[in-house]
């Protein structure tokens, strides 16, 4: 116990500041009125869901939890069931096998509910493409409100994606 | 020439590592798999090609990992009845390949075998086989429900609990049918394929530049491990040999991913057992290297930093100092942590004869990389065929015993620190020059083999090309031998153990789904 203790003073707080939301990020004009963004805003559940990534996003998500982003600080927090979420945030491209649990997991997600789309082939479906196996970019299975280009986006990308989708409450 | 081990008339292909080619008949298969077992020869990969460009049917082909080298054995197949007799009684881990390869080129094994599909759910009929060469790219077909045969386990109080695709974590989608007593598992079933997007059938359009990125997203986690594999492949296959410095480079960035892997595994492992101070240290550190990475090579995950000819970036004499020492202070904190794990009763207490793998079963299956070794199946490619940049380097093979969750964290930390020194001694050794050749063009037919010790194990690149383009490419994720060693693992253990044996062998989907 002394141990952890030590450590854990020794390195302190690593938390950096948060991004700006950014507008250019939408895809879609903003669906839900100010009065859910501003509840959302606040205390935001996700549900992550991987439609068909090659996991790169997925590091990057996990990245996104580290303490050094520590999104916990904004009242973000990620949770086990799309019934309990607010947002969904999707990695694509979306496979053809996944592309009926994404459509399910998006009706599973409880109204009013935001759609955010990660990496490259969520936005576009990448270098994978639209195939006999992929159904390309996610917005081609179900709604986003937001995108976020990148290779994978970094963890801050990430961050200020999720909160362009709720910034409009948050002002 | 023959192969050391076995009587067969071999014929060395050009490239970085020992590889072999030869032919048999379909008919002679099954006794050069039993010669080959008995001659301590695994099944690296197995997959299937339509050669009817090149006016004959089918093809099977197996990878055979012998002492000496590569075998990569071609096994021709009649266009009207593309069978032929299966081996998933020899090698046990060329079950889900043989099926795989049915769901996608349609050539089969004979009666007997498990006629289960696996790639293919839903997305396209049973008669539509994606990797033949009249497969019509631009057809869109309908989704049908998967109804896929799960084995069913009967008896008093036993019953079903069906998890995934989507999880409850942050993991890539797949389907686990456990079949439990109580909180006691009897039976776990996996159902994959889930993320196939048809990353073959996309190789097919490229241009051995293109391929190069694409081979870095078949898996993303291992994507220096895929695209070093890829570049081998197509240096062989197009006769050139990447500069010394360049193999040093490749050399520190397979580490780097090795390391940063590891760091956060060790991380989620210890937020799996409830000290959630190791997920917060672990990813603290991950996150520092994952930043130097970015600065140093222009990308957090080394994605493209590899490229067919050498590496895309140089790294200048101080930038390696200023690594070295920053993997210096970094070693300090992994062995203060590694002292807190191992004094920490309750985290102990859930590691220890967790998800046990024991070495006979485990050679027997096939399991590989890390967890191989944590159950002492002693292999790593790094050892067992020194080549350049690790010839000179003497890597040390980590191997313990146990095979339990405790196990597979202790070859973590121990591969973290041998990481270490090896970037140290690439850094120090690092030879001058060149560190990107052009690329040239394959001849008609050309082949090149890619077999990379990756850091979840043995990655396998192999190409067939022609000119400046991929003709067909097969590549190969250990997790296809391991997945199969995840369902003996969980036995008798209790449910809520299962994300902790599961995060121990950390398996990617993306790599077998293709």
């Amino acid at each position: 116990m002394y141990q952890i203790l030590k450590q854990i003073a020794k390195i302190g707080i690593v938390t950096e500041p948060w991004p700006h939301p950014d507008d250019a990020l939408r895809v879609s004009a903003r669906r839900l009125g100010d009065a859910i963004l501003a509840r959302f805003g606040r205390a935001l559940a996700i549900r992550h869901v991987d439609a068909g990534s090659c996991n790169g996003c997925e590091l990057e998500i996990h990245a996104l939890n580290s303490p050094f982003t520590n999104p916990e600080q904004l009242g973000i927090k990620f949770v086990a069931s799309p019934r309990h979420a607010d947002l969904l945030l999707v990695t694509g491209p979306v496979s053809r096998n996944m592309e009926t649990a994404l459509r399910r997991t998006w009706e599973a997600t409880p109204d009013p509910k935001l759609v955010v789309a990660i990496g490259d082939c969520g936005c576009t479906g990448g270098i994978f493409g639209e195939s006999y196996a992929s159904c390309g970019r996610v917005s081609n299975v179900i709604p986003v409100d937001v995108a976020v280009p990148g290779c994978p986006p970094t963890p801050d990308a990430i961050l200020q994606a999720i909160l362009t989708a709720v910034s409009a409450g948050r002002r | 020439m023959n192969l050391k081990e076995l009587p067969i008339e071999v014929e060395p292909l050009p490239g970085a590592m020992p590889v072999f080619r030869a032919s048999v008949a379909a008919a002679e298969l099954r006794e050069v798999c039993v010669q080959a077992r008995a001659r301590k020869a695994r099944l690296v990969a197995l997959w299937g090609t339509d050669d009817s460009e090149r006016g004959t049917g089918y093809a099977l082909h197996l990878a055979l990992a012998f002492p000496s080298g590569l075998l990569w054995l071609r096994v021709p197949l009649a266009r009207a009845d593309p069978r032929y007799p299966g081996i998933a009684d020899i090698y046990p881990a060329a079950n889900r390949m043989q099926r795989a390869c049915a769901d996608l080129v349609g050539i089969r094994p004979e009666d007997g075998a498990d006629a289960r599909k696996w790639l293919r759910h839903g997305a396209w009929p049973e008669d539509a086989y994606p990797l033949r060469r009249d497969f019509d790219t631009s057809l869109r077909h309908g989704q049908k429900p998967d109804r896929y045969p799960f084995v069913a386990v009967a008896g008093e109080g036993v019953h079903e609990i069906p998890v995934g695709p989507v999880h409850a974590g942050t993991i890539e989608p797949g389907h686990f049918r456990f079949s439990i007593v109580g909180e006691k598992i009897l039976r776990l079933e996996e159902r994959l394929g889930y993320k196939h997007k048809g990353i073959e059938k996309r190789f097919e359009s490229m241009t051995l530049e293109e391929g190069a990125k694409l081979a870095g997203r078949v898996s993303g986690d291992s994507t220096v491990a895929y695209a070093w594999a890829y570049a081998m492949a197509v240096e062989g296959a197009t006769g050139i040999e990447p500069p010394r410095r360049a193999l040093a480079l490749r050399g520190i960035l397979l580490e780097l991913e090795r390391i940063a892997n590891h760091l956060g595994d060790l991380g989620y492992l210890g937020n799996d057992v409830a000290l959630s101070f190791g997920f917060s240290q672990f990813w603290r550190l991950k996150e520092e290297l994952l930043r130097f990475n970015a600065r140093l090579f222009g990308h957090r995950y080394l994605m493209d930093a590899i490229v067919p000819g050498g590496v895309a970036r140089d790294l200048p004499r101080a930038d390696a100092e200023g690594l070295v020492r920053a993997l210096e202070g970094m070693r300090r904190e992994v062995e203060t942590l590694q002292s807190i794990y191992e004094e920490h009763a309750g985290a102990q207490d859930r590691f220890i004869m967790t998800g046990q793998v024991l070495p006979e079963l485990a050679e027997r299956l096939g399991l590989n990389g890390f967890a191989g070794r944590a159950s002492g199946v002693r292999r790593d490619l790094r050892v067992d065929y020194p080549v350049p940049p690790y010839q000179q380097l003497d890597p040390r093979m980590i191997s313990h015993t146990r095979g339990d969750v405790a196990a597979r964290v202790l070859v973590r930390f121990e591969e973290v620190f041998e990481s270490m020194r090896l970037i140290e001694a690439l850094v120090q050794e690092l030879p001058p020059g060149e560190t990107r050749l052009p690329l040239a063009k394959a001849g008609s037919g050309a082949k090149g083999i890619g077999w990379v010790e990756g850091w979840r194990g043995e990655v396998l690149i192999a190409l067939e090309a022609g000119g400046n383009r991929i003709h067909r490419l097969h590549p190969h994720d250990p997790s296809w031998q391991n997945w199969p060693l995840l369902e003996h693992a969980v036995h008798g253990n209790i449910v809520p153990d299962f994300p902790l044996i599961n995060k121990s062998f950390n398996l990617s989907y993306s790599g077998v789904d293709l």
